[in-house]
This record gives C-alpha cells, structure tokens and sequence, in this order.
C-alpha cells in the first residue's frame, strides 16, 4: 500500500514536471515566435505591400482590393451591384452595366476573381468575376481598377463554376450551377431528369482589348456543374469541372443528390469544339442576353441585347468531353501548377481524389469506357486516378499549389488547411483556421507559376475572432506564411461582404500601369465641358442639361435660374482636375439616387428631379481642398407653369 | 596653341546643350505633394516637369493670388536668350577655330568668357527680378492673404538658388543639365585660355 503511494507521488512529481516543462518552452517559443510574425506582417507608414489581393465580395457583389501581407484594404471596387459611394449603377454613365435581360439589376453574388494570363503565367491586364445570380461576367480594367465590361450568359443559373481563366486568356469559362430547361419553358419541374442542361459557357476574350463574347455554349447533362479550372502546361486545351446531383434530383437535394457513391468531373476539350465551331458545328439558338461595355473615351457605358448563341451537343463531337468518376460530390476542381493532377475536393468524401491527366489520355486512347451519359464517354475510376489523400480531414474544398509540389487543400468541417505532397499524397502539415474555411488563395495559385510566399484562408464563420459588432459580422481571413516547411499563421483580417474565391498577384506586375488621371484632352463625353467656357445649361422640353465644370474650389455654374418643377435636371459634371487623386463629388438636395464622386478628367452625370419650389444647394462631397466648403452652388426652382428664362453665372453679383 | 583651340571650341560648342536641356529647375514639394511638382525653365520657356505640373501649380497659385506661369510669348527673354547663346556659341567656336589656326591670340578665349560672364550675370539679374515680381506681384482678391510678422505682404518668390519654405511647400531650385553643361563649357574656355597662355609663355622663352 505504502508503495502504491510512493509510485503515486513519484508519478504525479513526473508529470508535473514534465507539464510544467512543456509550458516554459511553448510560452517562451510561442513569444519568440509571435514577435517575428508581427514584423511579417508588418508594413511601416507609407510603405507598400508586396501583393495585391482581389477579393470577391460574395452578395455585396462587388470585388474588394486588399494588400498582402498587411491585410489592408484599399479600394472597394462596384461591379455588379450598386454603389452610392461614387455612384456607380446610379450615374447616367454606369446605369447600363447593370442591365440583363431580366431588366436593370442592381445586386449580384460575385464569387470567383481571377486574372488574365499569357502563357500562363499572371500579366495583371485584367480580373474577371462572376455574377453568381443573374448569371453574367465582369471584366475589370487593372489599369483603372474599374469595371469594364459585363456580359450576361444566357442558359445558364447560379453562375458558380466560373470565372476561371485559360492560359492565354483565350477564354473565361462560366458554367451553371443550376440545369435548367434549355431554351427556358414552361413545363413540370418532376420532368427534370433528362430534360434540363447545364450549360457551360466558352466566353472569348479579344487580346487586345478584352471584349467578351460567347464563342459556345457546351450543353451538357442536368448536373449540378459546382467548380472548374483550366488545364495549364500539357493539358492546355482541356477544362475541368466538378458535378454532384448526377441524380438528377430536383427536390431535397441534400439527401437526394448524395446517393451516388461517385458524381464526375467533365474533363472539356475545349479546343477541339473550338475547331468543330470554327468550322460551322453547333447551332445557333434564339436568346436574349445583355451585353454591356464601358467606353473609357465617353467614359459612358453602352448596353446591347444579342439575340442568339452558339450551342454544341457534346454528344455530336466525338473526343470532346469524357467523365471522370470522382467519390461525392466533389466540390472544389483545382488543376496542379505542370497541369497533370487534377483535384476532385469531394466535399462529402473522407479521401481527397487526384486524377492524373496522362492516365485520363490514356485510358481515353484505349477506350478503357465504363459506360456513357447521355452518349457521354464515363472513363473508369481506377484508370484515372493518380492517387488519393487518406484521412486528410473533413469537408474537402479548394485545392491550391505553391509551385514548389505542394498542395493546400481547405477543410470546411474541420477547419483546417492541410498542405500534403503531390505524387506521394502524404500530409505534411495541418493548421486550424477560424473558422469553417471555404476558398483560400495562393498568389498566383490558378497559373503554372503559383508565387508561394503566403496563402490566406477564407472563412465563413468569425464568431470571436474580433470585437464583437452585434449578430451580423463580417467574415474573416486568416494569413499564412508557407514559405517553410510548416504553415505559419501570421494574421487575422476581415473582410467585406463573403469572400468566395480571390486572386493574387505580385504587386510590381500591375502597380506601375495603376492610371492616375483621366486625361482631359481625351475626354470625349458627348456632353462634357472641358473649360468655364464650355459651362452652359440647355433645355430640352421638360430635360434641362447642366454642362458642368468643378475645380478647386468651384463648381461653373453656380447659380441656376429658370428650373421648374417638373422638370428633368440632367448634371453633366466634368472635372477638370489634371492631378493626382483629387476627385470631386457632386450632391444634389433630394436626389433620390445617389451623389456622384468624379475622378479628375472624367465626366459623370446625375439625374435630378425638382419636386418642391424653392432655392435648393449642390454642393462637393470630397474634402478637395482648403476651401471644400466653398465648393456650393444654388439652383433655383420655379412653379412649373413659372415663366423665368433659364440663366447660369459664375462669380456675378 | 593647337590643343587650347579645340578646348575652346568644345567648351564654346556646349553651350548648345541649353536648346536641348533646362537651364534651370525649380521643384516644390509639400505634404500632399510627395512626388513634387516642379518647372523647368529652358532657354525658350517654362515647361512642366510632369505633363500637368504647370496646370497645378497654376491652380495652387490662384488661392494666393500669384499670375500664371508665363507662356514662352509673355516673355521677351524666351525670344532672345536663344540668340544670344547661339551668337554666344558660334562666336567662341569661331575664336577656338582662329585660335586653332595662329591667327588670334589666347586673350580672345578670356575676352568671350568675361563677356559670356557679363551676359550671364545679366540673365541671372533679370530672372531674379522675374521671379521676384512673380513671387510679390499678388492679387489684391487673393483667397489667402498672408503677411509677414512685420505687416508687409508675404512674397512668394521662389528661391534663386537653393531651398526655401514657403507655407507648406518646399521649394527647391537649382542648375538643371543645360545650366551644368553652359557652366562645364565656359570653365573649358578657361582651361583653353589657361593653356594658350602656358603655349605662348613657353613660346616666349624660346
């Protein structure tokens, strides 16, 4: 009995020593450590990061600018929704980048930026985005940092496997997430199987200046088409996508559409529908769907309406498409940096599937078939498959590389990243995030020279991450230093909106094509005034045009008489500014839109209407200078039968 | 004698940089200004360093009531500074050339310098009256109204030559390339008269 007690003293001496031991060291590590990590992330006053980050903004539908390693944010960039900040979607010139066919719509969900390449590696000429629920694209000048460009896809619901790029931005692909019936009727939704599309969208991208137009329309099974990614390297020419529901349910998806043991990746060989549409195949199929390009000349945006898209049956291009069995329902679809892995993240899978794209060429040249969808090729499992991760975490979702053979896969349930080894598939490290990550970005991480420096998670939940800001949160990123063997967490910061994907680039790719001004000499708004001079204010019926001058500190004019009630004010607000970050901002009393904020050189137009008699102010809205507050004018509003003359002064008494 | 010639020539030839460089820079940088804005003043005119500089310059001007840069036909001096230095120029290289062939003495290369030095002074005299009128010559509706602490009217006026404080700009003004190279070229006349006077010494002694 004595000795039990001895042994039990003695054991509890070791492990209180041993405890305590422990604690010393990983507090002394855990300070050291802290306090290099804060130099990582540290950038002094006034100076740059070394990366930007563009970061999608989920249903803010915008896409934010944030520098890397410091976790700033710099700009919010307005592309699908509107934005009374500079009033974007609300000036006269914006208002027709928000049109589709569904009329003026002022919201989306982005989720997936990603920019151009040549060769692929990253050139910084673009970003592109998709709208996830008006289904549509966005290209984004990273000259101006502001959209340029927005084309609708037609076919296609919950625009979610998009907007990833080719290798030498040939194309930006855009597939539908919903199957939907094509071309859109009225019938049964108990008639789904068989009958709804999915449709993946080959969006064509002019070299030169960007332009979008849909090449072809691939309409595939009434799969559910979640992600995608390019081949790069020697699957160039390919493109891949996940699929889950291949049961083709159309209610209670998340049991009915978790049956099948394995859904699909497509693997596209988009060059070889490419050849069959260049030379005639597909058919072109009635359609209605937006197309909206913003001119940095006028500095206006047009709307159009096409009529018609090219649509191919893959069934009748033999070679073009295959199935490759991947275990429930994969999510994520990531090609590796040398374009031979391709990632299935099966999001309900407790392995991570990498199918090899030499086994697929192979399995493919001998015919090795399981089947056929709807006529489409379905190879076997285990003649694609490179190998799988065992037991790696739970709730897989994006798969990115640094460039130096590693891989980080995101693990929603588990909350965690965990970087394993292409080729022998063993985990290398894991490290928690906070939490339930979703996407999570390595600078360059779609291209065949991913920058593997840092990587920053995505997360969907933030809980106690921050100071606590009532029920509703902003989400949260965290920042990884990957450059060693082990991933080391360097830094939290929120984000705007919910991240989805995000892309990142080496700052001197693009910092330097950063435009300051718009040249005044260059302006050729129809409706601009260029100098005093130019100031005058014409009616037009009911329409009254301001043509309007603002620079330090004025507005030209700044009297008007002879408005009515009525009437229809159209400000056509120039500044003339030829200087570095001095925009102005024009705000109307009462406008029921919003202010307009007016980089130097461009023109903007803000539509008033004057409900009330009475002498009403405009004034700037951006502290331009020491005499901001001088920077007003009056307008003067009439009954609407009143006879006065329109008249406009500057500086008269 | 040969050698000094050539030295002459080349120094008088240098001169012809001013049509091709600024003879003069004035830079003003300011907390908001980090790049700074700035003016080169070249033989014919007043130009922006950056394309817009003069623009904003000008637009920061009006709040204290300064006159806009001149334009190259506001000013005599941008009509004739290009004469004199072309005369200026042809003239030394013909001295040099004389020189070169025995058939003026080494006493022309300092009489073309001390005259050269003469016309300089001048121009230097009459941009500094340029830049003090420029600098106190005010609007009396001036937005901002400043004095000194003894009551007079602040100035304006950027420095000749050196740094100066003026409200939150730091004015900077100094030779530019063709101010460098005119002064490289007239010490070359110098080393040209130093020389011919050595030849004709040692000539002498013979």
């Amino acid at each position: 009995m004595k000795n039990i007690y001895k042994l039990t003293i003695g054991f509890l001496i070791t492990v209180v020593a041993f405890t305590s031991c422990g604690d010393q060291k990983s507090s002394k590590t855990g300070g050291a450590l802290k306090s290099s990590n804060a130099e990582k992330v540290y950038v002094a006053p006034g100076e740059h990061d070394s990366h930007y980050a563009f970061i999608s903004g989920g249903y803010s539908g915008n896409l934010t600018v944030y520098g890397l390693p410091s976790g700033r944010m710099f700009k919010e960039i307005p592309v699908f929704s509107q934005f009374p900040t500079n009033g974007y979607g609300y000036s006269e010139e914006t208002k027709p980048l928000l049109e589709t066919s569904y009329g003026f719509i002022p919201w989306d969900d982005s989720h997936h930026p990603d920019i151009s390449q040549t060769n692929g590696k990253l050139d910084g000429r673009w970003v592109f985005i998709n709208g996830n629920n008006t289904p549509r694209i966005a290209r984004i000048s990273l000259e101006t940092f502001e959209t340029e460009e927005i084309i609708e896809v037609p076919n296609s619901a919950g625009n979610h496997s998009s907007s990833f790029i080719t290798e030498n931005t040939e194309y930006v692909v855009a597939g539908t997430r919903f199957s939907v019936p094509v071309p859109q009727r009225d019938m049964s939704i108990k008639d789904y199987k068989g009958n709804f599309k999915g449709a993946l969208s080959f969006i064509s991208v002019d070299p030169e200046h960007g332009h979008m137009d849909i090449k072809f329309q691939v309409l595939m099974p009434g799969f559910n088409y979640d992600l995608s990614h390019p081949g790069r390297g020697k699957s160039h020419g390919w493109f891949f996508f996940t699929t889950y529901n291949t049961e083709e349910a159309n209610t209670l998806l998340e049991v009915n559409a978790s049956q099948n043991d394995k859904d699909f990746i497509a693997a596209i060989n988009w060059k070889k529908i490419e050849e069959y549409v260049n030379n005639g195949g597909g058919t072109m199929m009635p359609a209605n769907y937006a197309h909206n390009v913003y001119d940095e000349a006028t500095h206006t945006a047009t709307s159009t309406m096409k009529k018609e898209v090219r649509v191919v049956n893959p069934a009748e291009v033999p070679g073009a498409v295959y199935l490759l069995p991947t275990p429930k329902s994969p999510h994520g679809c990531d090609v590796d940096p040398s374009g031979e892995y391709i990632v299935g993240n099966g999001k309900l899978s407790a392995n991570l599937t990498v199918h090899s794209f030499s086994k697929m060429l192979d399995a493919i040249e001998n015919k090795k078939f399981d089947g056929d969808a709807y006529g489409i090729p379905i190879l076997k499992f285990e003649d694609v498959l490179a190998g799988s991760v065992e037991q790696p975490g739970l709730g897989p979702l994006h798969t990115e590389f640094d460039g130096q053979g590693n891989a980080y896969t995101t693990f929603f349930i588990s909350s965690e990243v965990v970087k394993w080894k292409l080729g022998t598939w063993e985990v290398i490290d894991r490290k928690p995030t906070y939490y339930s990550v979703g996407h999570l970005t390595i600078p360059g991480g779609n291209s065949r020279e991913p920058f593997g420096k840092y990587m920053f998670a995505m997360n969907k939940i933030t809980k106690d991450r921050y100071l606590p800001v009532g029920p509703e949160m902003e989400h949260s990123a965290q920042l990884y230093d990957i450059s060693g063997d082990k991933m080391e967490l360097l830094l939290d910061f929120p984000t705007h909106g919910e991240p989805h994907y995000a892309a990142a680039i080496p700052a001197e790719i693009i910092k330097n094509n950063s435009k300051k001004i718009y040249r005044l000499a260059e302006n050729e708004h129809p409706r601009k005034a260029t100098n005093d001079a130019e100031a005058k204010i014409v009616r037009d019926g009911k329409n009254v045009h301001v043509y309007m001058t603002m620079i330090r500190s004025h507005f030209s004019p700044d009297n008007i008489e002879g408005v009515k009630v009525g009437d229809k004010v159209f400000f056509h607000v120039t500044n003339l500014e030829q200087d570095f970050d001095v925009p102005h901002g024009f705000a109307m009393i009462g406008a029921n839109n919003a202010e307009l904020l007016i980089a130097p050189g461009q023109t903007r137009t803000l539509t008033w209407e004057p409900k009330q008699v009475g002498v009403w102010p405009f004034y700037c809205t951006d502290f331009c200078s020491a005499l901001h507050q001088e920077m007003q004018g009056y307008i003067r509003v009439s009954p609407a039968d009143s006879n006065i003359e329109l008249s406009w002064s500057l500086g008269e008494d | 004698m040969k050698k000094a010639g050539i030295i002459m020539v080349i120094g008088s030839l240098l001169l012809l940089g001013l049509f091709k460089f600024p003879l003069w820079n004035i830079m003003l940088g300011a907390p908001q200004y980090p790049e700074p804005l700035g003016m080169n003043i070249y033989l014919d005119g007043i130009q922006g360093v950056e394309e817009f500089d003069l623009q904003n310059i000008d637009g920061l001007n009006h709040y204290i009531g300064m006159k806009t840069i001149p334009k190259a036909e506001d000013m005599w001096e941008f009509s004739v500074f290009p004469k004199v230095i072309l005369g200026m120029s042809l003239l030394g290289v013909l001295i040099g050339l004389l020189g070169f062939a025995g058939k003026v003495s080494y006493k022309f290369f300092i009489g073309w310098f001390v005259l050269m030095s003469v016309l300089g002074l001048l121009g230097m005299y009459d941009f500094n009256n340029w830049l003090t009128e420029y600098g106190s010559d005010l609007d009396p509706h001036a937005i901002l109204k400043l004095n000194n602490p003894d009551g007079t009217p602040m100035s304006y006026k950027p420095p000749l030559f050196g740094h100066q404080k003026l409200l939150n700009f730091d004015v900077t003004s100094l030779p530019h390339i063709g101010g460098y190279l005119m002064f490289v070229g007239m010490s070359l006349t110098l080393v040209a008269f130093w020389l011919g006077r050595k030849f004709s010494l040692i000539k002498a002694k013979e």
